[in-house]
């Protein structure tokens, strides 16, 4: 096997894929891509998938945008021969306060500056069409997008891989990459537990774990892992209006969302405070809590049964904002991180802003203000809209 | 065992669909259910994690005990979502 490359892709999730992909399809793909276990295993095959465009600050609603532009055209774009399984049933965000209602509204406005079919829905009539079973009480007010969705998160990032290896990508699963090497502020490579391997470029695309490796050569990340419960219930005939699947019903001051996929099963989660830990056990209460929660707005789920749950975390950085470092003390070594639980939904459009960087192309976004230095400079990329 | 057994009732996936899952580099239980849906049904894998585990111990040379097992989680039985929320209004209740 080859042991030396021009770049090395440490982490093989949908980040890591994506950015192998978009460096690939610019001329650089003498890449190895390494995953300590199989392609999607860590937060990306965990996640609930959504894709919103229904963001508050004009940088997320950007990357939410552009991505989910390439989400629409996955396969072809990726020459993948499967399907991604995007399905763009909607979202309805629900706003129970006055003050969070002006928030939805000022959202509006981001959105609709950029081309986003976002709007009101009244909660008479109107928001019954979207969702017939829901429990209007307390709610002050309801935004809708039929664009925003949801997609299959294994066959996305597969698909990335696939079309990064017919460009000529190595990929090797169930590799750990005990130590990323530097010599003389430079990166020479990465010692894995199948030998060391040399690249000009490392990029850290390894989510939770990604600080930890920054961390061996001095970068210091304010990036932590949390917790985030999600459970499945049966699959049941659609709920929503007219036949279709019911849409992504969200909730960011009751913390909550729920969604039907496809297959007819619910798959909900609740935004709890957790401490910072690696722990992705399931619980209980986790189960109960969140079943309250999400009745309390959608009564007719009652009657659903749970069959499944899991965890995974979120890799949450001070601003809920992506990090993307330029080492200040290993040339050559990017980490992407901090995607605060919604890594997913801006992945496309966040490896294209990487990739450009690093083949010196234009970008109309200023890749600058992901660096970590934001958190000392007090210039946040901040979001008023997350769970 | 034919192509067309199907391996997984739940999720209607065919041993062919196995093969094919391991033919694309799956090499364990949790690989082959993320790809192909296997063991996510009601029974959540009662019977096909067994079959599964079968052909992967076949084609890679090992034990099916060494074929990574994935991991169970609550809740064992299926639980009416109305049955958690009451249970955690009661609890809840008892804090207060
Ligand atoms: C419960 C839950 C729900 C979510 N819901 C959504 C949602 O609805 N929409 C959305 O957009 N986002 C959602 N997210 C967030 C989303 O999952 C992440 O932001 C995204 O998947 C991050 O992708 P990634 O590639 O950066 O990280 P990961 O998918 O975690 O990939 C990192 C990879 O690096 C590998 N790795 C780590 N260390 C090493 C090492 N030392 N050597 C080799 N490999 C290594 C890991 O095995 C892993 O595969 C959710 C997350 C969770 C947990």
């Amino acid at each position: 096997m080859k042991k030396a490359y021009d770049v090395i892709i440490i982490g093989g999730g949908i980040v890591g894929c994506a950015v192998a992909f978009e460096l690939a399809k610019r001329g650089r793909s003498d890449i190895l891509l390494i995953d300590k276990e199989y392609l999607s295993s860590g937060a990306t095959g965990r996640c609930g998938a959504g894709i919103r465009q229904q963001w508050g600050s004009m940088l997320n609603a950007t990357l939410a945008v552009e991505s989910t532009h390439i989400f629409e055209t996955l396969e072809d774009y990726t020459g993948y021969d499967r399907s991604c399984g995007l399905n763009q049933s909607g979202y309805l965000l629900l706003a129970y306060t006055e003050k969070e209602w002006e928030q939805f509204q000022e959202n509006l406005a981001v959105q609709h500056s950029l081309g986003v079919d976002s709007f009101t829905v009244g909660l008479d009539e109107n928001i019954y069409q979207y969702v017939p079973h829901i429990n209007t009480a307390g709610l002050y007010g309801a935004t809708f997008c039929q664009k925003d969705g949801h997609a299959d998160p294994f066959h996305c990032t597969f698909a990335y891989a696939q079309g990064a290896k017919k460009m000529g990508v190595d990929i090797l699963t169930y590799t750990h990459v005990d130590q990323i090497l530097a010599e003389q502020g430079k990166v020479k490579g990465v010692l894995t537990d199948q030998g060391e391997f040399s690249a000009n470029t490392i990029i850290n695309c390894a989510g939770g774990w990604a600080p930890g490796l920054a961390a061996q050569v001095g970068d210091e990340i304010p990036v932590f892992p949390e917790r985030h419960q999600i459970m499945v219930t049966e699959p049941v005939a659609p709920l929503g209006a007219d036949g279709k699947y019911m849409p992504m019903v969200m909730s960011f001051s009751r913390k909550f969302y729920v969604q039907q996929t496809p297959h007819g099963s619910l798959i909900m989660g609740i935004g709890e405070t957790e401490p910072i830990s690696f722990n992705i056990n399931s619980t209980w209460q986790f189960l109960e809590k969140c079943s309250k929660v999400v009745t309390d707005t959608l009564p007719a789920l009652k009657e659903l049964r749970i069959v499944r749950q899991w965890a995974g975390h979120y890799d949450m950085s001070p601003d809920r904002s992506p990090v993307i470092e330029f080492s200040p003390h290993a040339e050559g070594l990017v980490t992407i991180c901090g995607f605060s639980g919604h890594g997913f939904m801006v992945a496309p459009r966040t490896a294209i802003l990487v990739a450009n960087a690093l083949c010196g192309e234009d970008d109309s976004i200023d890749i600058k203000m992901f660096a970590s230095s934001r958190f000392q400079s007090g210039k946040l990329l901040l979001e008023p809209s997350v769970v | 065992m034919a192509d067309q057994t199907i391996v997984c009732r739940c999720e209607d996936v065919t041993r062919e669909d196995i093969l094919a899952a391991i033919n694309a580099g799956c090499r364990t239980l949790d690989e082959i259910k993320r790809v192909t849906r296997a063991g996510m049904g009601p029974c959540q894998g009662r019977t096909c994690r067994n079959l599964i585990a079968q052909e992967l111990a076949k084609i890679y040379g090992i034990s099916v005990e060494d074929v990574l097992m994935p991991t169970f989680r609550a809740p064992v039985e299926p639980v009416k979502v109305g049955v958690l929320a009451q249970a955690y209004q009661e609890e809840e209740g008892e804090n207060k």
